[in-house]
């Protein structure tokens, strides 16, 4: 039977790689549920727990490959359905693909067992993510909204959560993040939506746009809670489920994931309760939605352009022209190449992330609800707990921004390898392409995740990092050599941020693009050695996947290698590009952009 | 209340990777030549029990025949919902055809007890036979409906179903205990569901513990290795993770009737036949057309 899980080298590279253990003792805090009276399916051991990962890994892998799969050119064709009443009719495969998610126990991938959810990591769930992508992008829309459930894990009190997510554990429900308005796009700060208290009882008024399953049962709502604080602080979360007072007004027709309902949402005094505290809405809990969300996004990325590829790769190989294969062709095999290699780094780049993210939301899970008694042990938490929010604040927008771009890139290529088949509906390569373009898009797009990322960048977080990372030892010699070159570009890029910190911000804004586009050669040089000497990270010393892996481990060298003579001269390019300290986009806007077309 | 179902499943040999050993001298299958998988339609009758359980209450019991190894579907079988998983194994039922296999698993069905159906896949992808199921029915007194695509009700003792007859389809109404097979068009199977694996990976035979022990305790005595596989079959019961495992004693099996003494058919040959084609030409529906495909049939010797 096909399986997306199992069929994907170098996925399964990486299960292996990264150092899950670890992940899976920081998730199971002493691997205490299995003791738990009423709990049955809890690991006992790291052991139990990968294994366990693998499995869940398996079920997603088959229902992707036998079923949503199979599906998504049906799902594309017709999408969703809206009623004159205000309602959305899922095409029936997708109600039937979360139905058959809902079956298999993954609609709580990442909630904790007494709520009925698999208490998965971030990491695990972010395969699944890609998993669930590379069969159809628009589903993940859906099965990639999970962020909500934690959310209201998060912040909402006990009577809420005990309300509402068993039910998201059992695929009962699904949820929606709901944002933007016509008026609130990426700055959701101007966010007007009104809420207003009577009798104890908030209601919520006016419309939301671009809400992405805006008809699923749950709606976590942003909404100006205090009307006279006119910024982020004035904004409440609220939640409410569906019911006559919500109503959709419109579908949008999309260039692509047609299958992911985005609608715009009329609140007519609805009904809603408060989550958390008043006023922390926009500042606290929906940023760290969206964090999640964005490695949601990144991982969608990753699916969408691993599908393509393998269209592209196949074809390539088939294809046969001027007496063979067109793969022979040198500029083709540029192409494909190039599409591999972008694929394998974002992937390097998003499951990384992923686990930092996991290190980050334990250690503070930690420090919140069982604090160590012992001060010293306290003190490194909280020193852990800043490192690892500076190096997330810089590696998810890095992820996000990367992985998206790539995506487009990829599914953009493989149509060229496709020629003119690739421009026909005969092959999906084209839905691909649709529906990855969304990906730099939304969740904030590339050039706000790269204003998120510089700063990381700048913040100092780049430099401590790739510091850790110069620490590890090769004992190959052309590791060593090629960890040699990336300390070169590295200081190339620290002068980099040395000249932009002596300049505005605009121009730090401006320039900000070609130095994360150097910055992150250099990181992912870093993983792509580690991956090569089988060492999971800063500080590991035995190889971590043994001998089944070192064919692979060889692959990857020969994959860094390539990475860094192509990369890093394109790298160093940007850097001198941002020392030269060029504006004339700015200062020379109006006479370079040309006059504004005049509309007849 | 509620039904009690029993679905009777087969571990197979993937006959889309059949290698030059699958055969013995003797004419039987060397399953251990071959990988092996849940029977395919096997799957639908296990979702279709499963759904009727879902929908009318009751329990779905598996059962299958085999070697240890086919543990594995029972597994399989239990992190897709079901109740109960019953492995028969016995190197005395070892070679039986589909006689001796319906008789066997009909002596199974009867120590069962209360059983108001019993649904089989319409057929192995190993034999290709689709007797096992007619003949289990026979062997039982039961009514038999082949070819299930629908259970369009159920009141009290009484199934209504729709079976696809080949050209057509024929609802039919059949009082219980029925036994049914089912066709891979009647659903789509469920997935396994994660937290049913997680508890459920662990659960075990008494012949895989044998196994186990034979392997971790290689120099232990008889005695030693009987005290360990006790004491972790005591460890799994007590959390629900026994699979239960009869013989052919333990369901009261005639020996006559079971394995080769009990199996008339003999195996004449395996053969491995690969059907490629090359494109395929349309042909206009026309005269010049119809002139035009005869020439070429009487070519290459298809006609004349």
């Amino acid at each position: 039977m096909a399986n997306f899980f199992t069929d994907n080298d170098d996925i399964l590279f990486l299960f292996d790689h990264m150092d899950l253990g670890e992940i899976a003792r920081v998730q199971e805090q002493g691997f205490a549920d299995a003791q738990q009276p009423g709990i049955d399916y809890a690991p006992v051991d790291e052991a139990d727990a990968i294994d366990n990962y693998r499995r869940i890994l398996e079920i997603v892998g088959d229902i992707a490959a036998n079923t949503i799969a199979q599906r998504a050119e049906d799902v594309d064709h017709d999408g969703n359905v809206l009623n004159d009443d205000g309602t959305v009719d899922l095409h029936p495969f997708v109600a039937d693909n979360i139905k058959r998610l809902g079956q298999a126990d993954l609609m709580g991938f990442t909630l904790p067992r007494r709520f009925g959810g698999l208490n998965c990591p971030n990491l695990i769930y972010t395969i699944a993510n890609e998993i669930v992508s590379r069969a159809d992008g628009s589903l993940m829309n859906i099965f990639g909204l999970q962020g909500i459930a934690e959310t209201i894990n998060a912040f909402a009190d006990e009577e809420i959560k005990g309300e509402f997510l068993p039910r998201f554990a059992r695929g009962e429900v699904t949820g929606a993040m709901v944002l933007t308005e016509p008026d609130a796009g990426s700055d959701l700060q101007a966010v007007r939506l009104k809420a207003f208290e009577e009798d104890g009882q908030w209601y919520l008024r006016g419309v939301k746009r671009f809400i992405t399953n805006g008809c699923g049962e749950v709606l976590l709502v942003l909404a100006r809670s205090e009307p006279d604080v006119s910024d982020g602080r004035g904004l409440s979360l609220f939640i409410t489920e569906r019911n006559p007072k919500v109503t959709v007004r419109h579908l949008e027709h999309k260039l692509g994931i047609h299958g992911s309902p985005t609608c715009e949402l009329v609140f007519d005094d609805c009904p809603a309760r408060l989550i958390g505290q008043r006023q922390r809405g926009l500042i606290t809990y929906v940023m760290a939605l969206m964090n999640g969300a964005r490695v949601g996004i990144a991982a969608q990325s990753l699916g969408i352009a691993e599908a393509a590829y393998r269209i592209g790769r196949d074809y390539a190989h088939s294809r046969k022209q001027f007496g063979g294969p067109i793969e022979r062709l040198p500029a083709v095999a540029e192409m494909v190449t190039d599409m591999k290699v972008r694929l394998e780094a974002a992937r390097a780049l998003t499951y990384e992330t992923s686990r930092i993210c996991d290190l980050e939301n334990n250690n503070n899970l930690v420090l919140e609800f069982n604090p160590p008694d012992d001060a010293d042990e306290r003190k490194r938490r909280k020193q852990l707990s800043k490192h690892y929010k500076r190096l997330n604040g810089m590696l998810t927008p890095l992820s996000k921004y990367y992985a998206s771009e790539m995506s487009c890139y990829v599914a953009d290529t493989t149509i060229q390898v496709l020629g003119g088949s690739g421009y026909m509906q005969d092959y999906p390569a084209e839905r691909y392409l649709r529906d990855a373009r969304i990906t730099t898009i939304y969740e904030g797009t590339s050039q706000l995740q790269v204003v998120a990322a510089v700063r990381g960048v700048c913040s100092g977080a780049f430099e401590k990092r790739v510091a850790e990372f110069d620490e590890i030892q090769y004992t190959d010699p052309e590791l060593v050599e090629l960890k040699c070159k990336l300390a070169e570009v590295k200081e190339d890029v620290l002068a980099a941020i040395t000249f932009v910190k002596s300049q505005g911000t605009d121009y730090l804004d401006l320039a900000g693009r070609k130095l994360v586009d150097a910055a992150v050669a250099v990181y992912i040089g870093h993983l792509f050695l580690q991956q090569a000497a089988g060492i999971s990270g800063p500080g590991a010393t035995a190889v971590s996947n043994g001998q089944q892996w070192a064919d692979y481990r060889n692959r990857k060298k020969a994959m860094a290698k390539h990475y860094l003579a192509t990369e890093l001269p394109q790298a160093r390019l940007n850097c001198q590009r941002v020392q030269s300290g060029h504006r004339a986009a700015l200062d020379e806007y109006e006479l370079l952009a040309g006059p504004v077309p005049v509309k007849e | 209340m509620g039904y009690h179902c029993v679905v009777c499943v087969k571990q197979v040999p993937d006959t889309a990777n059949v290698t030059g050993e699958a055969m013995r001298e003797d004419g039987t299958v060397n399953r251990a030549a071959l990988p092996t998988i849940f029977n395919p339609e096997d799957l639908h009758a296990l979702e279709t029990a499963l759904d009727l359980r879902d929908r009318f209450g009751g329990t779905v019991t598996v059962l299958t025949m085999g070697p240890p190894k086919a543990s594995d579907v029972l597994r399989d079988c239990i992190f897709r919902g079901a109740d109960r998983a019953i492995l028969l194994t016995d190197r005395r039922a070892a070679a039986s055809d589909t006689l001796a296999t319906s008789y066997i698993l009909s002596q199974a069905v009867r120590k069962l007890k209360d059983v108001d159906f019993v649904f089989c896949g319409r057929q192995a992808i190993d034999g290709d036979t689709a007797q096992v199921g007619p003949q289990l029915a026979e062997k039982l007194g039961y009514p038999q409906v082949t070819y299930l695509e629908e259970l369009l009700g159920l009141s009290d003792k009484t199934a209504r179903i729709r079976r696809n007859v080949g050209n057509g389809w024929e609802i039919v109404e059949v009082d219980l205990p029925v036994l049914v097979t089912v066709l891979d068009t009647a659903n789509e199977p469920r997935p396994a569901a994660a937290r049913r694996v997680m508890k459920h990976k662990k659960a075990r035979t008494r012949i895989e513990l044998e196994a186990a022990a034979k392997n971790a305790l290689p120099d232990a005595s008889a005695d030693e290795r009987e005290a360990e596989i006790e004491r972790q079959a005591e460890t799994l019961r007590s959390r629900g993770l026994m699979l239960e495992q009869w013989n052919l004693d333990d369901i009261d099996a005639d020996l006559e009737w079971c394995g080769l003494s009990g199996s008339p058919t003999k195996v004449h040959r395996v053969q491995s036949i690969v059907l490629t084609k090359e494109g395929y030409t349309e042909i206009p529906p026309t005269e010049e057309g119809l002139r035009q495909l005869i020439r070429e049939l009487v070519v290459d010797h298809t006609l004349g």
